[in-house]
């Protein structure tokens, strides 16, 4: 027929025709292409851990040949006296634990609270406003250090009769004024990315502020903080090490008493393998959770 | 005679120095649809805005069911209970699913059970022939499949009224019909509504009455005949000329 509409398959160059509704089969091409991209994963693959062993290897030669190499390894690596403090500077790492549990409930909920505060334009709720930015502002602006040194030797100085001089309970309250103002930082952003648009929706269905905070705004806005928030409570846990300089025996405190004991940095290197061992899988997890947001969003932001 | 749904008496509304709306009167009867035409800016979403109290009026009063909802003591969310606006954006949800953004509003505003409203959803979702869409996410629907999922989400509630604002205008052209005929079926069992539309051919089939707006001021009304077919304002005309150039008549 001369009057054919559409193209014609080529079928006679190799590609079977497409055949609708029937069982698809690749055609030849398309074997040949799935070979092709296999065949080059497998070299990309080679090519990768040839050159990784090269180069970590020549480093670790490099390393170990150094003339140093002898008293580092026996200032930091001393592996029989390290095995023979980790028991005590495990049980220093509950209280890293426990410490780090606690604070990011009550960072999440005082978080949480500021940032709904900062972004309600209640009038009653002007003085809190007010209040919430200032707190916000000052407690991102200085050092945790310095937090930690203000409430922790500052409150037991004013020898107030029922107020707690429990090192522990000092530093958590230092932690968690701390990171609070950061974490309410985080979700108030994720907060003002949700568009207006969203809430006059909800408005119009006739649910109620709260109602449209709650089933609307809210969801939307910690998806998109999920990350950075998990990037904050990597942050805390390494951050409550700090607290350690209060007296609380922590992993870090019970490294630093095994290492002034033998005059041996070993202690401190066990603590920090500890460390990674949570905050490495925390971090490969948050990395995977932020690519599949981006994911997410790449999906939904054209339309 | 019975009283209208919807009554605006000389309503005013400006953003600024800019007067957006300017003594707009009319009313709509029970089971009618009234449509406004007029260029872009000429105030036809301020208009559905601020029926739906998403705005403040300047001046006049807007009375539901004879009721006056621009009082002081109005409550504001029992009125928009009453009302149900769909968008030019749509505006789902992106993070609930299609049933669950259809459900939200029955099952907390209006108190219904979970089960009672899946059921009412379903029957809306079936009758509009999106029965299997039920469980996607909305990013995953065409944009006239979105749009129509808007328009469901909106009369789950019952509204007495409900007020469609350019609700084609974001789709192409072969997504427009499918939303069309939806609104069509909605006329047809007897919904009131407003609308504001650049589609002339669909404001022919749904309107009762047409208004014209121009410059925030109704400058003629009438039948849909009347004002697309015998417009008597040199305005009216001048527009009509523009859209049928471009292709809409
Ligand atoms: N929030 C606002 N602040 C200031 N000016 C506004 C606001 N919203 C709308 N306007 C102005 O009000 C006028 C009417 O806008 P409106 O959106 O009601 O027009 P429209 O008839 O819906 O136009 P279109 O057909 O393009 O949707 C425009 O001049 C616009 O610039
Ligand atoms: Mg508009």
């Amino acid at each position: 027929m001369s009057n054919e509409i559409g193209r014609p398959s080529e079928s006679d160059s190799g590609a079977a025709p497409y055949n609708f509704g029937g069982e698809w089969k690749p055609s030849q091409l398309e074997i040949d292409r799935r070979a092709a991209r296999k065949e080059r994963n497998r070299r990309n693959a080679a090519i990768a851990i040839i050159s990784s062993i090269f180069v970590i290897g020549g480093l670790a030669l490099v390393a170990v040949t150094s003339p140093g190499w002898k008293s580092l390894s026996d200032t930091f690596f001393a592996w029989a006296y390290g095995v023979e403090v980790l028991p005590k500077i495990i049980l220093g790492f509950g209280t890293n634990v426990a410490l780090t549990l606690i604070a990011s409930v009550c960072v999440g909920i005082f978080g949480l609270s500021i940032a709904l505060i900062r972004t309600s334009r209640s009038p009653a709720l002007a003085p809190f406003r007010i209040l919430a930015t200032v707190y916000v502002d000052v407690f991102r602006g200085i050092p945790m250090l310095l937090v930690l040194l203000l409430v922790g030797f500052g409150i037991p100085a004013l020898r107030i009769k029922g107020l707690t001089n429990n090192v522990l309970i000092l530093g958590t309250l230092a932690v968690v004024i701390t990171y609070t103002a950061y974490v309410a930082e985080v979700i108030r952003s994720g907060i003002l990315t949700i568009h207006p648009s969203q809430r006059a929706a909800a408005r119009s269905l006739g649910l109620s502020h709260f109602q449209s905070l709650r089933f609307v705004v809210l969801p939307q806005a910690f998806r998109r903080v999920t990350p950075p928030l998990l990037n904050d409570l990597v942050a805390l846990i390494k951050d409550t090490g700090l607290v350690s300089i209060l007296g609380v025996t922590d992993a870090v405190r019970a490294a630093q008493i095994a290492s002034s004991r033998s005059f041996n940095y070993t202690p401190y290197v066990m603590a920090a393998i500890i460390f990674l061992l949570v905050t490495i899988p925390l971090t490969r997890f948050t990395d995977r959770t932020l690519r599949r947001s981006i994911e997410r969003q790449n999906a939904t932001g054209v339309a | 005679m019975t009283q209208p749904v919807l009554k605006v008496n000389q309503v005013r509304k400006s953003y600024g120095a800019e007067v957006v709306l300017e003594d707009i009167s009319f009313s709509v009867p029970v089971h009618t649809a009234t449509v406004f035409i007029g260029s872009s800016g000429s105030g036809k979403s301020t208009l559905l805005r601020c029926i739906n109290l998403l705005d403040q009026i300047d001046d006049g009063s807007i009375e539901l069911d004879g009721e006056d909802i621009t009082a002081v003591d109005a409550d504001v969310d029992k009125v928009r209970r009453k009302l149900g606006i769909v968008f030019q954006s749509f505006n789902l949800f992106p993070h609930m699913k299609v049933i669950d953004n259809i459900t939200l509003a029955p099952m907390k505003v209006q108190g219904i059970s979970k089960e009672v409203a899946r059921e009412n959803a379903y029957k809306l979702l079936d009758r509009f022939g999106l029965h299997d869409k039920a469980q996607d996410y909305p990013d995953r629907l065409s944009g006239g499949q979105q749009q129509r999922v808007a328009i469901i989400r909106s009369i789950a509630v019952a509204p007495r009224l409900l007020l469609l604002d350019e609700i084609t205008s974001a789709l192409d052209p072969v997504l427009v019909n499918e939303v069309l005929s939806t609104v069509r079926d909605l006329k047809i069992e007897g919904m009131t509504m407003v609308l504001a539309t650049h589609e002339m051919g669909f404001a022919k089939q749904v309107a009762d009455e047409v208004c014209f707006l121009h410059h925030g001021k109704i400058l003629e009304w009438g039948t849909p005949t009347q004002i697309l077919e015998a417009p008597q304002q040199p305005e009216t005309k001048e527009f009509l000329k523009r859209v049928h150039e471009a292709g809409r008549l």
